[in-house]
Order: C-alpha cells, then structure tokens, then sequence
C-alpha cells in the first residue's frame, strides 16, 4: 500500500508492531507495488505497447496508406462529423437539463436526476435495442431509423447523454444568484443574463462535457452495430471498420485506424482542455 | 436545491417567467421521454406483450443461463481485482510520492479514453495466435483469446478505472490527520489502513464498486472482439443480446436485454442511495 510519510519510526520504541512489524509492512508494501505492476503491465501497457508497434510495423508509409483507404477514410470522416454534431446537440440539451434540474421545481425531479445517469448505467448494446424497440422496424411509431446516419447519430446522443448535464449540474448549482439578480434589477432582460452572466460562468463546464462526450462518441461501438447496420461508406463508424478489419485478421489496417482515432481523440482533448483554461481564466 | 429554485423567479419575475420556465422545462423533459424513457418503456412491454410464458421459456433457455452465469463469473473475478488495486492504486496517487506518478494517472484513465473495439484488439496483439505472446502460449497450452481468460482480461481492462477514480478525492478531502495520530498511537502500516484509513472511505469504494459491477456486466466491445462468440462457451449476456437480436429472436433478444437493463436500474437505485450515504456523511 502506499508509503505513508509518518514521523520518523525510530524514535519510538514503544510502538506494539515493533521492528518486525514495520518490516512486514514495508515488505507487503513493496509486494503490493510489485503486484500492482505486473497487473497493470498484463492489462493495459503491454497491449497498448503492442497496438503502437503493430501500427508503426511498416513505417509511416504504411500507416498512411491504411488510414487513407478509401473504406478506412470514410469511416473515420463519419466518425468524426457525427461526433461533432452530436456533441454540439448535447452541448444545448445537457445545459438545458442541467438547468431544469437546479432551478426549476417539479414532481418527479429527483427520478429525472436519477435517470440521466442511466446511459452510464446500462450496457450499450442494450441501448441499441432499446432505441430499435421504438424507433426501428415495426415500432408503434411507424417511423423506421434502422440503418441510417440518423441512427448512428441517435445512438450517440443516447450514450452520450450524461457527460455535459452532470458536468454543469453542480457549477449552476454553485452559482451566485446575486449577479443575476443585480443584472436583472438594472434592467437586463431574462436572455441578457443569462448570455451575459450565467454562460460564461458555465462555459468551462460545458466544454469539459464537450470533451467526454467526443472521447465517448468517438470510440462508441455496443450501440451503433446493431442499429447502424454497419454499411461501408454509409453508416460505418471507425470502431465497426475497425472491427470488420479484425474479423478479417486485416490486423495492419485495424491498428492504424485505431491509433488514428486515439490520436484524433488525444488532439480534441488538449484543444477543448486549452479552450476551457483560457474561458475559465477569463471570467476570472 | 430549492434554495436555488427560490432564487429563479427574482430573475425577470413576472407571468413570462413562468411561461419560459414552463417552456424549458417541456423541452428538456420531452427530450430525455423521447432518447430515454419511452425507448426503455417499449422494450419492457414488448418482452411482456405476450405474457410471461415466452419470457419464462427465453430465460431458461440453455444458452441464456449459460451466457448468464459467464456474465457472473468475469464479475465475480473482475470486480474485486480492480476493487484491491484500484484502492492500492489511489493510495498511490494521493499519498505516495515517486516517479511515475503522472505515468500511473494516466494509464488509470486509458480505458475512459479508448474505444472498447481498441481495447480488444490490443489484446488479441499481445495474448492471440500472431501476438507477442502467443507462441510462447500455445505451446504451453494456454488459450487466452477466443476463451474465457481473454474476457476477463477485456472485462477487467475496461471497468479498471472506477475505484480509484471514486476513491481518490475521498482519501484527499480526509487528509492524513487521522493516519498520522493512529502512527503516532504506534500503529504500524497495516494497522492504520485496516482501522483508520478503510473504514473512511469506505463509502466512496462501495460507489467504486457499484460502478465496476455495471461496467462489467455491460461490456460488449472489447468482449466481441476477443470472444469469438462461440454459443454456450464464450457468450455472456449483452453478447448473448447480440446473437439472439441477429438471429430474429426478437423475444430471446428482449429478455436478456430487460434482465441487463433491471441491474441497470437497480445501479442507479445503489448510487443514489449511496451518494445520499456520503453527502450525510459529509454534512456531519
């Protein structure tokens, strides 16, 4: 377990563990640490080592060309316009939910608060046949999104769903009202505050949602496959390419377009978490 | 919360307040009914539309029992391996200091960032037949992809995360205050975790665990891509929900996705009860 930075041992030599138990506890600590190693090495550095070696196997030449084929291309430029719009879908519905639930007051709130997180909750393949049950062939809407962008785009929304309304709810709920209130007793009118006065303060907020929500959509998989269908240069997102090239033990092409989509994901962050910085440092 | 709520009508005031505030919260509410709660009502009437016999008859289907049992068993092994080291690891992070620190943040939030599809296919590069590993494997016997180790690799990878991330600001809002008073009382190492440290933030890794246990159970990604999908051998649930959904087995497909969205349910019931556990505990 962690090294405790204690008052020096030595000087007590009426403590009950004694030398023998200090030893025994430095030595578990060091098994501890030891153990911890070798499963996070198991689990997760070495594959990822792995993946990074296969994908850089024929240089950056070969890279290249598996990330530009024309399937590859396709996938990844879906991916990407999709997640764009369904982030900045959730960048307004999350606010707005967010703000239901701090300000306004209503029956049945605290079973909405619940249900946001649900998407976090269920598993996403589920969260595809749930969507088909309503939307999908022979629903009682008689509205049939099966294979279509809308689908995936759906889908993404309904995972996705969480990151910005719980990443705003607790600053809207941390907010001063008293600005607001000086703002509206000198005349502004409702939209006016809230554009002037309550946006930039959420701002940060709702960009960090932004992130995660893109991180998420970008990689998703469970609850597009089933209702995506999963048709090359349509509705195939990066995760199903790169699942149809697994398949097809086309390992060279899998691991560049995944190392591609890291890299995009990694690019986004750093942009949005710089953006968010420079926000946050201007209302102060 | 309705202090806040109290706050909102000072802002413009009047009769047209009411009237926005109406407006907004029909939309919000509307959205989550229509990407939420009406998807997850249609699936529920549509698994018991025709009784409770189909459903008896899906649930005890051989292939479904196996699958849920398989879903138990990468729990039951998953769950407390990353419960133990996420506890080690947050100690690690908030009380130890050593180089690697960053390193170790980040390999702790690596599954947050990469697609599940990414996760299985960097498995299958270090534990398949043309991994890193996997002539040493073969030739010793040991199957690891397309077999039950490599799901709970993939199941163990991707729910890695969640104790220590719930752990970590419960054992810094604690401080060492305590753990200090128990080393100078001459308890050693073992001692001051066992009976100072755990019993503190105990309830942030229940909330760990909770989350670990839904992301367990829910796996599909990175699960699919190492499985092989073999019926009765490598299916566990949301796999299962897949097979029967491809299959037209509309009602296998709705039980076993009504049964993984109830432990869904029954997540966000613990967390809120548990969230309710720890602000009380705060406010004390």
């Amino acid at each position: 377990m962690g090294r405790r930075r204690l008052p020096s041992p030595r000087r007590r030599p009426t403590s009950p563990g004694g030398l023998a138990g200090r030893v025994g506890a430095r030595s578990a600590s060091a098994l501890g640490r030891g153990l911890l190693g070798i499963y996070l090495s198991v689990l997760v550095v070495l594959p990822i080592a792995a993946l990074l070696a296969r994908s850089s196997h024929g240089g950056l030449g070969a890279f290249w060309r598996e990330v530009t084929s024309p399937e590859a291309q396709a996938a990844i430029k879906l991916t990407l316009v999709v997640s764009a719009a369904v982030v900045a879908i959730n960048a307004v519905t999350g606010t707005l939910i967010a703000w239901v639930l701090v300000r306004d007051e209503f029956r049945g709130k605290k079973v909405v608060n619940a249900l946001i997180d649900l998407p976090f909750a269920l598993p996403t393949v589920v969260a595809g046949v749930v969507l088909l049950a309503l939307y999908g062939k022979n629903g009682p809407l008689g509205i049939d999104i099966t294979f279509t962008r809308t689908a995936v785009a759906m889908a993404l929304l309904f995972v996705t769903l969480p990151f910005v309304a719980r990443s705003v709810q607790p600053v809207l709920l941390e907010l001063d009202g008293s600005a607001e209130e000086a703002a509206a007793s000198l005349g502004a009118g409702r939209l006016t505050v809230f554009r002037r006065i309550v946006l930039p303060a959420l701002t940060p907020a709702i960009i960090s949602g932004i992130a995660l929500s893109f991180a998420r959509a970008l990689g998703e998989f469970g609850s597009v496959v089933l209702i995506s269908g999963n048709l090359p240069f349509k509705t195939e997102v990066g995760s199903v390419y790169i699942f149809g090239q697994i398949q097809n033990e086309n390992l060279p092409a899998a691991a560049a377009v995944s190392v591609a989509l890291m890299l995009l994901a990694l690019v986004v962050l750093a942009a949005l978490t710089l953006l968010s910085r420079s926000r946050s440092k201007h209302v102060r | 919360m309705s202090a806040n709520a109290a706050k909102s009508p000072v802002v413009g005031g009047g009769a047209s307040a009411k009237v926005s505030r109406l407006g907004l919260r029909t939309v919000a509410l509307g959205y989550l009914a229509l990407l939420l709660l009406m998807p997850l009502a249609m699936i529920f009437y549509r698994t018991f539309e025709h009784g409770l016999e189909p459903v008896w008859k899906a649930m005890t289907e051989p292939n479904a029992v196996h699958a849920f049992w398989l879903s138990i068993e990468l729990v039951a092994i998953a769950v407390p391996l990353n419960t133990v080291f996420g506890i080690g690891i947050a100690l690690l992070l908030e009380r130890g200091s050593f180089r690697g620190r960053g390193a170790l943040g980040l390999v702790i939030d690596l599954p947050f960032a990469i697609s599940p599809i990414v996760v299985g296919l960097a498995l299958v590069l270090v534990y398949g037949q043309a991994g890193w590993f996997g002539d040493w494997l073969s030739e010793h016997g040991i199957d690891v992809i397309f077999s039950v180790p490599g799901m709970v690799l993939a199941t163990a990878f991707v729910s890695l995360p969640f104790v220590a991330r719930e752990t970590i600001p419960v054992l810094h809002e604690l401080g060492t205050d305590s753990e200090q008073a128990a080393a100078t009382l001459g308890a050693n190492a073992w001692q001051t975790f066992w009976r100072v440290t755990l019993p503190a933030i105990r309830w942030g890794v229940v909330y760990g665990v909770v989350l670990t246990t839904a992301r367990a159970l829910g796996e599909f990604g990175a699960v699919s891509v190492v499985s092989g999908r073999i019926e009765g051998q490598t299916q566990q649930l949301p796999l299962y929900v897949q097979d029967r959904f491809e299959n037209f087995d509309a009602t296998g497909a709705y039980t076993a996705a009504v049964v993984l969205a109830l432990l869904a349910l029954a997540t966000l019931l613990a967390m809120n009860l548990l969230t309710r556990r720890t602000r009380s505990r705060r406010a004390v």
